[in-house]
């Protein structure tokens, strides 16, 4: 019998939440806040299902609730890209170490 | 289609792969910015990747590239307009949209299942139809969770919890009721149950957050950073992505990991947090007869006095400072003391602030070096041996009842050993208690001298006075 590729899927998920287990202990506590952009902005990968919604269609109907739905997600996800890693970059940029030549 | 389904899963492996570099990054202030770098990688590959196997680009093509513009602006301008001190509500903020976005992409799936070869309207495959309802509901348990955290952390609305009678009863129904809609929904795949499990959602997200007070948000925001998480892999099952399914499950991890290291600074369960209404009424009555024991006021000269006959001085930041924004002229008072040779450090506890690394933030914006900023466990014994211990702001997290009164509601929270200090200089507005609403020990203790004012204008006085 052959193995339903949902399986395949779930694999990857449960795996992923192992490895996002160990990863996100190793993030040092003065970086949580920059973590949790960083992962607002990785979790508008949502996008992407956006983009289908919106690409979908014949060419003379573009404007179904389907395609305008997708045009909606597109934009609040790519607030959230655009918005959460810039604001985690501005944020990094600030983290300095003492300066040696006191 | 330019690109081939198959080439296209291995692009979007390559960009989870980023995104889990993204986190690996922030290990260290080092390598952080690097993996800022893979993350934006990750992401610009899984645009790409998208645009390049859908392929046919009708003109629609046009309106993705406009609506994907707006956003992008809007997003932008806001990374670079917002001050420091208003991350949590932008943090809250964002989630909504995720949770929104989730909604968003599910029901256009639901209406359209054909452009995601899902099946027919009506006739929807049943493991898609299930993935695709946990993705709308989680969707929207996040956005109305999180647009009640925003507006509770901007002050629209009050931050005290609001409870009413049966409302976890309520609750626990409306959860039962989403699994009984989802079956429904797939047995008979009418519309009406998956508008019904929409609007149920939103209703819980709205109903779970207002029972939790201002200064449990730390968790919420972690909580709410986990769910949006799980929405997105609902949806990256149902789309059948890998880079949604493994970003999910970090991002739902990473906020699960979150939302316990928070309960745990608090010595609370989970549970109990997001049930919520802590310290709302019961302590007021027994605080009445303690308000008459005798503190000592002082102003910023005697703070600057005993500072500069210090050797070493301990700072504790809380959510005052940054409600004061004095985290600037705390670091020039800092710079002053070191020119005298006085050796000055930070200590945080896990849950200063309104959300995870709150005050790590804003001393990095005001400059001051990540190596003199130090956890609670790191430098809980240093204050045995410092003189003075510089309280800005915060209250129950040094409050010795936890470690003493097992009456205490706090009892057995890590607090920071700053009484063990040879004096403490308490910079508060009044004597008022903390969000837990119970008296500090600490304000009544021969060595302590309670500074009334505000943060930042008490902390430029002591400048002065150096």
């Amino acid at each position: 019998m052959e193995i339903d590729p949902f399986i395949f899927r779930l694999s990857i998920f449960i795996l992923s939440i192992f490895i996002g287990y160990y990863v996100v202990w190793s993030v040092t506590p003065s970086l949580h806040t920059p973590l949790m952009s960083v992962t607002n902005a990785i979790s508008s990968v949502i996008i992407v299902g956006a983009i289908i919604a919106g690409l979908a269609g014949s060419p003379d109907s573009i404007f179904t609730i389907s395609n305008i739905l997708g045009f909606l997600a597109i934009s609040l996800a790519a607030v959230n890209i655009f918005g959460g890693f810039l604001v985690t970059q501005r944020m990094l940029q600030m983290y300095k170490k003492k300066k040696k030549d006191k | 289609m330019i690109m081939s389904a198959n080439l296209s899963a291995i692009f979007y492996l390559v960009s989870g792969v980023l995104f889990i570099l993204a986190l690996r990054g922030l290990s260290s202030p080092e390598t952080s910015r690097q993996g800022n770098f893979f993350g934006i990688l990750g992401m610009v590959i899984a645009i790409t990747v998208t645009f390049l196997s859908v392929g046919s680009f009708s003109t629609g093509l046009i309106y993705v590239l406009i609506f994907l513009l707006i956003g992008g602006l809007i997003g932008a301008f806001i990374a670079y307009k917002i001050p420091m001190t208003a991350m949590p509500e932008l943090v809250a903020g964002f989630h909504s949209l995720v949770g929104l976005s989730a909604v968003f992409v599910a029901i256009s799936a639901f209406l359209n299942p054909e452009a995601f070869n899902l099946g027919l309207p009506g006739d929807i495959k049943l493991a898609s139809l299930i993935e695709m309802s946990i993705g709308a509901a989680v969707g929207a348990i996040t956005f109305s969770g999180s647009i009640i955290a925003f507006l509770k952390l901007q002050g629209i609305m009050s931050g005290s919890p609001i409870t009413f009678k049966g409302q976890h009863f309520l609750n626990a129904l409306l959860l039962v009721s989403i699994i009984v809609l989802t079956y429904l929904l797939c047995s008979s795949q009418s519309s009406n149950f998956f508008w019904i499990l929409v609007a149920v959602s939103f209703l819980i997200g709205f109903l779970l957050i207002i029972p939790i007070g201002g200064a449990d948000m730390p968790v919420v925001i972690s909580m709410l950073n986990s769910y949006s998480g799980w929405a997105a892999a609902g949806i990256g099952f149902t789309l059948e992505n890998t880079a949604l399914i493994i970003t999910g499950a970090l991002v739902g991890s990473s906020g699960a990991i979150l939302s316990y290291i928070m309960c745990k600074g608090m010595n609370r369960s989970f549970f109990n947090v997001i049930l919520g209404g802590f310290g709302a009424t019961d302590q007021a009555s027994s605080k009445g007869s303690k308000e008459q024991k005798p503190v000592k006021n002082g102003n910023a000269e005697d703070a600057a006095f005993l500072m500069k006959n210090a050797s070493s001085v301990i700072i504790v930041p809380g959510y005052g400072m940054a409600v004061a924004q004095a985290q600037h002229a705390l670091r020039e008072m800092v710079d002053t003391l070191k020119k005298n040779d006085i050796k000055v450090s930070y200590a945080i506890h896990p849950v200063a602030g309104r959300m995870p690394g709150h005050m790590n933030v804003l001393l990095a914006e005001a400059n001051v070096p990540y190596d003199e900023v130090f956890e609670l466990e790191e430098i809980n014994n240093d204050f045995a041996n410092a003189d003075v211990a510089f309280v800005i702001g915060a209250n129950d997290v040094t409050n010795p009842a936890a470690k003493t009164d097992p009456q205490s509601p706090i009892y057995g929270m890590p607090v920071l050993d700053v009484e063990k200090c040879k004096s403490v200089l308490f910079v508060k507005r009044s004597l008022s208690p903390g969000y837990a609403g119970i008296d500090n020990d600490l304000f009544y203790k021969e060595n302590t001298l309670m500074l009334f004012a505000d943060a930042k204008k008490m902390t430029e006085d002591i400048t002065k006075n150096l």
